[in-house]
């Protein structure tokens, strides 16, 4: 896992966990596993954005490109 | 012709992957009034079957009150059946205006204006008095409409966790910066039975200078020592700047919500709410029986002291025979069963064995968490009760969930 993929699971885990007991890995659904809802999902690319300096289109920001932490950085990437 | 084959086709299958993913809803017809004794004819066409109703809004049991009906018919009589107006053109008697200064009495609050339902009013509220320099701050669970209403108004918009107070504060501060913040909550969750910790939250709106809306949907008329709603039962009444409510539920169950709190922002509705503005207001024969709604309610707290004994033996019972129940201690108590084939199974031998409670499953409720939300009604009698315990317990022995753990069932029937 690298420091991208840390940071993102770090923040997705303390801001949407609700349950103690759940677990999250870099390739959980999260969009289509009902843990980030489309709403939240605005926080993520803003805190996204800021993390790393960076503008996604809203195109790119779909509910499929931030459907895990490993899609998201994959994202992220393209941009930075 | 527009809506031709290839159309037909393409709308057939979405609905055939809607039944494919086991979420397709049926309706069961039900042939009576609505009461704790209903008679449904389910699947359609099948011959009806006398079940007690474990799933109805019908909190206080004024449904199908005898004097609601006759308020309702006195009101057709004199006041007629329809407006054919919205309510700024000639859509507004006098029978409106006095719901008005009732509800706002009964809440507490400073001023009120009905919606053709509560769903309009959640959808219409927000726009009416937000724009794009002001923030939304909502808890997680909020209901439907008001996420309905939240997109359609062009503030800022962010989440809380699920009644954290924490993740609340840390949000307000996130957002300290914006023209106006109003903090949106649920007083009662429909699908958990919780409520809102309305008097941390009116202490940290005031630490950020924020606005406090509540949807009391699943609590005006019973929730507090005289039920006035979630506000009265947290001792913060007059301090909650919106509250939103229906008259579909505890009320008389039959149709209309309202907006209801601080002077200006009830007239900015009246001013700019869209759902109010575009489409005719309550039905002079319902605002009739809502009004006997709120009389009988004025005079006696009879009906919600006995729904809350009603709803304190049922949960006492279920929790007692090891059934996993959402924590609360409201009406609403919802029997967790974690799996959604199971929740569905379950339901349908409950209604075999004339208990109609409805199972709960993704995307209504979060993956892993269905459940049959029972919800008790100040309509129901000890006998209703014994009896649907009884059912329950059978069932539950069936498919061998008596205290067994969370854990123990998750590892029986999968999430």
């Amino acid at each position: 896992m690298d420091e991208m993929q840390k940071m993102v699971l770090e923040y997705v885990i303390d801001e949407y966990l609700e349950d103690e007991d759940e677990e999250l890995t870099v390739d959980t659904p999260l969009i289509s596993g009902g843990i980030v809802d489309s709403f939240s999902m605005v926080s993520l690319k803003r805190f996204l954005e800021n993390k790393y300096n960076i503008s996604i289109p809203d195109d790119k920001a779909t509910p499929e490109a931030f459907d895990s932490v490993n899609k998201i950085c994959a994202l992220v990437k393209e941009f930075i | 012709m527009a809506f031709n084959e290839k159309i037909r086709k393409d709308y057939q299958n979405q609905l055939s992957e809607i039944k494919g993913a086991g979420i397709f809803k049926e309706e069961r017809l039900i042939h009576s009034t609505q009461a704790a004794d209903i008679e449904v004819e389910f699947p359609t066409g099948s011959s009806l079957e006398k079940v007690i109703n474990m799933c109805a809004n019908n909190y206080l049991g004024l449904s199908s009150h005898p004097d609601v009906l006759k308020a309702a018919h006195e009101g057709l009589d004199h006041r007629g059946y329809g407006m054919s107006s919205v309510r700024f053109i000639c859509g507004t008697q006098d029978i409106h205006k006095e719901l008005e200064r009732r509800v706002t009495e009964f809440l507490g609050t400073e001023d009120t204006i009905l919606f053709p339902s509560c769903m309009d009013a959640n959808a219409g509220v927000f726009e009416a008095i937000l724009g794009e320099e002001d923030v939304m701050i909502s808890d997680r669970l909020v209901h439907a409409s008001i996420i309905d209403g939240i997109r359609l108004c062009s503030a800022q918009h962010d989440t809380f966790k699920h009644s954290n107070m924490e993740h609340l504060e840390n949000k307000l501060q996130l957002h300290e910066n914006k023209r106006n913040k109003i903090v949106i909550t649920d007083g009662v969750f429909s699908m958990d039975g919780d409520t809102a910790k309305l008097d941390e939250m009116v202490t940290l709106c005031d630490k950020y200078n924020a606005m406090l809306f509540v949807d009391d949907s699943h609590a005006s008329g019973f929730i507090g020592p005289t039920g006035r709603g979630t506000h009265e039962k947290y001792g913060v009444m007059g301090k909650i700047d919106i509250i939103t409510t229906t008259f579909g539920k505890a009320l008389g169950g039959a149709s209309g919500g309202c907006v209801s709190g601080r002077a200006e922002l009830v007239e900015m509705c009246r001013q700019k709410a869209r759902p109010y503005l575009f489409s005719n207001t309550i039905a002079p024969v319902v605002v009739s029986g809502i009004l006997k709604v709120m009389d009988i309610l004025s005079g006696s707290t009879e009906r919600r002291d006995k729904l809350e004994a009603n709803a304190d033996w049922w949960r006492q019972g279920l929790s007692e025979a090891g059934f996993v129940l959402q924590p609360g201690d409201t009406p609403i108590v919802p029997v967790m069963l974690f799996n959604a084939k199971l929740a569905q199974d379950f339901s349908t031998d409950l209604y075999k064995e004339g208990i109609y409670a409805t199972g709960f499953f993704f995307p209504v409720v979060p993956k892993g968490k269905a459940r049959i939300r029972t919800q008790i009604s100040a309509g129901h009698e000890m006998h209703h009760l014994e009896k649907a315990l009884d059912a329950f317990i059978k069932v539950g022995r069936k498919y061998d969930i008596l205290g067994k753990t969370k854990q123990e069932i998750i590892d029986r029937y999968g999430m």
